[in-house]
């Protein structure tokens, strides 16, 4: 199998050449903060994404609400039914701001109640209310004014517009998942940012290391290339860490049933568990290449 | 007398002669060195010729080591040429400033060494850098000549100025360079010891490799005349000139 150019240059950078790692010395008490790092941003990542992609779900499920449809709910003596049905109807094709006006017919009443009580339900027989959906035109019909015509028109009516309420929901439901990636792009920056002001310290701190290297004939790939490794491999060591953490925190989240409406989807849902596993990958590829450029930019300050 | 390499009286003096035709490891022309307060080095032009044996002497912070950083591409020239195996060191890129150095053994004044490594690994280290391999015989052959086998193990921040030394010569020599340029490699050894040091870069220059030396040790250079023509530059009123018989 032939791999692209820059993954196999990646791969070389990365293979394990221990004279090349040994001519740098051990880091000290410094080295475990760029793991700390990775593990904590990988940990913040993590529920980023659970908040991403629960906020996507919850307002694609809420988007319902956005097809602009609410229920007029009628009550009316048995005899009276159809015609007020009709009445309410004609009311609705000439209020302003209302697309479409449709009665549920039995069968899709029955569909409705089957979950609570079973398909037996005989529905015909039943002093069920008869429901109208409204489709809302944008924009849309001013709610108190068909409130109070529909009272004149039929008094056993209620307008149920809770689909309304929940609009305002969904958008913040997707402004939500914006800023759930914005903070993942932001947490992958300011990693970024860190390990490249880690690797430089690095370098400085080993200056004479450095300047020795260069003085034997050394290439600035050969000693960027210990510097990058132990880098490399401290980050993604760390987005192992941060990533199990933050696993075993979504998953210790209370469960749909336990909790209130919102919290339940916080989580990940089928694939969606595969992804914090990227996460230390990319984190590894995130600091190989800030690594990169900073030896290589801090090289050049030795001749 | 200043050192006129294009002059005609400079040919004809035979092999081994410092100015030989145009055949030149080492080349500067017109070469000055400014460090910013007005120039240390004016007008340098000369030529190492391959296997010449050199030694470069002036007094103090007269520019020697400035000389030689120019000649192994650490400095580049203010003014002029400076050309090292036939390329203008200011076409140098990173990678071959890396190139000429693995044919260059230098000796540095201040002698550094990675001070987590042992001496051994310390003397390998042109080799490892370049991904080549030494036969345990030669290193402890090398140890040998330089008087450090029982040091092998030694971590240099152990070490005396001397033992550094000898330690950075053979570092410079690991690789089998065509040029070693020393800067005061006798400062801190005792005279048993210099003459060994020196018996080993006569050894280095007869195998043919060309040989520069910077040091203010008269004797040292008496004696190395008594063992192989050599030529010694002085630098006197920021000009390298070749110094007289009286040495
Ligand atoms: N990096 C530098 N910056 C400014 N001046 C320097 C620098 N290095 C050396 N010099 C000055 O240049 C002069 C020559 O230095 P050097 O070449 O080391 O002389 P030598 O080796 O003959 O003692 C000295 O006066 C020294 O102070
Ligand atoms: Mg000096």
């Amino acid at each position: 199998m032939r791999l692209p150019k820059p993954i196999t240059r990646a791969l070389a950078l990365m293979s394990p050449d221990s004279r090349s790692d040994r001519v740098v010395p051990p880091s000290g008490h410094t080295a475990w903060l760029t793991t700390f790092t990775a593990a904590a941003m990988t940990f913040l990542c993590v529920f980023a994404m659970a908040l991403s992609l629960a906020s996507g779900r919850l307002a694609t499920r809420w988007s319902d609400a956005l097809a602009r449809t609410s229920t007029i709910r009628l009550s009316a003596p048995p005899g009276q039914m159809e015609a007020q049905t009709a009445a309410i109807l004609a009311l609705l094709a000439a209020t302003p701001g209302v697309e479409s006006a449709r009665a549920l017919t039995d069968a899709e009443n029955r569909a409705l109640l089957e979950p609570w009580f079973g398909p037996e339900l005989p529905v015909e027989e039943l002093p069920l209310p008869g429901l109208i959906e409204v489709t809302e035109a944008d924009p849309g019909y001013d709610t108190d004014g068909l409130r109070q015509r529909l009272r004149a028109e039929a008094p056993g009516a209620v307008l149920d517009d809770h689909a309304r309420w929940r609009r305002p929901l969904a958008e913040a439901a997707s402004k939500l998942r914006m800023l759930g990636l914005l903070s993942i792009i932001l947490i992958g920056t300011a990693m970024a940012a860190m390990v490249t002001l880690a690797a430089s310290a690095s370098l400085e701190a080993n200056a004479q290391v450095v300047r020795v290297l260069r003085l034997v004939g050394a290439r600035d790939q050969y000693i960027a290339r210990a510097f990058v490794r132990r880098f490399t491999l401290r980050a993604f060591s760390g987005a192992c860490i941060g990533a199990v953490f933050g696993l075993i925190g979504v998953l210790i989240l209370p469960r749909a049933d336990a909790a209130g409406a919102f919290l339940t989807g916080l989580g990940f849902t089928g694939w969606g568990w595969l992804l914090p596993f990227v996460l230390p990958p990319l984190v590894g590829l995130v600091a190989f290449f800030s690594t990169r450029y900073a030896a290589l930019r801090k090289l050049r300050e030795f001749r | 007398m200043y050192i006129n390499t294009g002059k005609s009286w400079a040919r004809g003096f035979g092999a081994g002669f410092w100015v030989q035709g145009d055949r030149a490891v080492i080349a500067f022309e017109s070469a000055a060195y400014n460090y910013g307060g007005g120039e240390l080095l004016s007008d340098v032009t000369l030529r190492l010729a391959p296997g010449s044996f050199h030694f470069l002497t002036g007094p103090s912070g007269s520019g020697k080591t400035t000389f030689l950083k120019m000649a192994y591409a650490e400095l580049l020239p203010t003014a002029g040429h400076v050309t090292i195996f036939d390329r203008e060191v200011k076409t140098l890129g990173r990678d071959d400033v890396a190139a000429v150095r693995r044919r260059i053994g230098v000796v540095h004044q201040d002698v550094q060494f990675l001070d987590h490594l042992p001496l051994a690994t310390n003397m390998q280290l042109p080799l490892i850098v370049s991904g080549k391999k030494t036969s345990a015989d030669d290193l402890n052959e090398l140890l040998k000549w330089v008087g450090l086998s029982h040091l092998a193990d030694a971590l240099p921040p152990s070490l005396s100025g001397g033992e550094r030394q000898r330690a950075a010569l053979a570092r410079a020599i690991i690789m089998g360079p065509d040029v070693i340029i020393a800067d005061e490699p006798t400062g801190n050894v005792d005279w048993e010891m210099s003459l060994r040091l020196l018996t080993l870069l006569v050894e280095l220059n007869r195998m043919g490799k060309t040989i520069l030396i910077a040091t203010h040790d008269l004797n040292l250079i008496r004696q190395a005349k008594n063992q192989i023509p050599t030529r010694v530059l002085r630098i006197s009123k920021r000009r390298i000139q070749l110094a007289g018989a009286d040495l």
